[in-house]
């Protein structure tokens, strides 16, 4: 089964959209609470990456099964600037736009698995799962 | 010439609406028929075709109003866009059918057609404009309608005020919610402020670093602000994110962050007896 939707993401509400639409499915997949909060709060931190750094993109959220386990993959797509040190950007407390500086070390603790794609100039991919147990 | 089809119109006026309809109802989105009562979709087409006869027949200021409250209809209704201008095309194709049908269309035939597209034309802009206009104002006296619930600072006890968040805090919020908390905590002399966040669905980074600045910004202006009303999911997220909030004092309810507030001006809330 791979059941998937996706949201663009081009206003700051849209973000809000996504994170509902986040929301939703991982209620659908049978997540608690707090697992919810999790992925939801997730959703919102790349959402918000997209919208800050990138501009404009995509939050797609699929539902998937590994193994007999299931779960949701949240993927995070853009044609962005790209990051340029990807290393850094995973280190708590580093921010270019005057936050915390907490976000993606943030989701990368608060999903399961976390890969980040980025090509300079071409853009990057985010993808976090999680799965339920 | 206009006189012509107008009159041809008015006097098949029926005939073309039946077949308008039997042409809409072929559509695949049949929707439209299903949901609406079989009265409202006959009055409705009925209006739109004499709307359609009124843009060429009345005064443009008549139409316009008429064309107005037709809009506002539809968008009440919920029918789609696309769905409008679709029956629109439609009863226009209907109009030539009939036309030719009958023979109408002389040599003046092709003066006709451009009539109709001329006819057709701005009457889809104008649909799609007023549209358009209805809708923004409905989102716009939304906006402001979300804007006055926004953030507003109660005065509770003396020297004591809370302000109850409910709903998603974006970018305009957290600048209004900073803006009510500063000017509130002067106006009404407070020395503690309670930020409520039981109403907010979701904390990021990005309203953490809001309600912390906020709350730096209170501590500038002389009070001192708790957090209140946070969920235990809230606090495991905000635990994960590695979110550092320990410079302002939390509670789990508006009650226990109440009697905190009280202890520290030196009060308390006591039973008596009577």
């Amino acid at each position: 089964m791979n059941l998937r939707s996706s949201v663009d993401i081009i206003t700051e509400w849209d973000i809000v959209a996504a994170r509902q639409l986040g929301r939703n499915e991982a209620k659908d997949v049978g997540f608690g609470t707090v697992d919810q909060a999790r992925i939801t709060t997730a959703i919102s931190e790349l959402a918000r990456n997209i919208y800050l750094y990138a501009g404009k993109g995509k939050i797609e959220i699929r539902q998937v099964t590994e193994g007999n386990l299931r779960g949701l993959l949240v993927i995070a797509s853009d044609k962005g600037p790209g990051i340029v040190d990807v290393r850094k950007v995973m280190e708590d407390g580093y921010t270019t736009s005057g936050g915390l500086g907490a976000g993606l070390p943030g989701v990368k603790r608060l999903m399961d698995d976390f890969k980040i794609e980025t090509v300079i100039g071409e853009g990057t991919t985010i993808s976090a799962s999680k799965l339920l147990r | 010439m206009n006189k012509r089809i107008a009159s041809y119109i008015h006097e098949n006026i029926d005939e073309i609406l039946e077949n308008w309809r039997v042409k809409m109802e072929e559509e695949k989105d049949d929707r439209f028929f299903q949901i609406m009562s079989d009265k409202v979709v006959d009055n409705t087409v009925r209006e739109f075709g004499e709307l359609m006869i009124s843009s060429i027949t009345e005064e443009k200021a008549t139409y316009t109003a008429k064309l107005n409250d037709f809009s506002v209809q539809i968008v009440r209704y919920g029918w789609s866009i696309s769905f409008v201008l679709k029956a629109l095309t439609n009863f226009t194709e209907v109009i030539y059918e009939k036309m030719d049908e009958a023979e109408y269309l002389d040599e003046g035939f092709q003066s006709h057609r451009e009539i109709l597209t001329n006819w057709i034309t701005p009457l889809n802009h104008s649909i799609v404009d007023a549209y358009s206009v209805v809708w923004e104002k409905t989102v716009s006296l939304q906006k402001i309608a979300l804007q006055e619930l926004s953030a507003s600072l109660i005065p509770v006890f003396e020297k004591i005020s809370v302000m109850p968040l409910v709903g998603t805090i974006d970018t305009e919020r957290a600048k209004l919610i900073m803006e009510n908390l500063l000017q509130g905590v002067v106006k009404h002399r407070a020395e503690v402020v309670l930020l409520d966040i039981t109403g907010v669905p979701v904390v990021d980074t990005m309203v953490a670093h809001h309600i912390i600045q906020a709350a730096d910004a209170v501590r500038l202006v002389g009070a001192k602000c708790m957090l209140v009303g946070i969920r235990p999911e809230i606090a495991q997220t905000i635990v994960t994110l590695g979110i550092n909030l320990n410079d302002f004092t939390t509670t789990s309810t508006l009650q226990k962050g109440m009697e905190q507030a009280l202890a520290m001006t030196n009060r308390a809330i006591v039973e008596v007896d009577i």
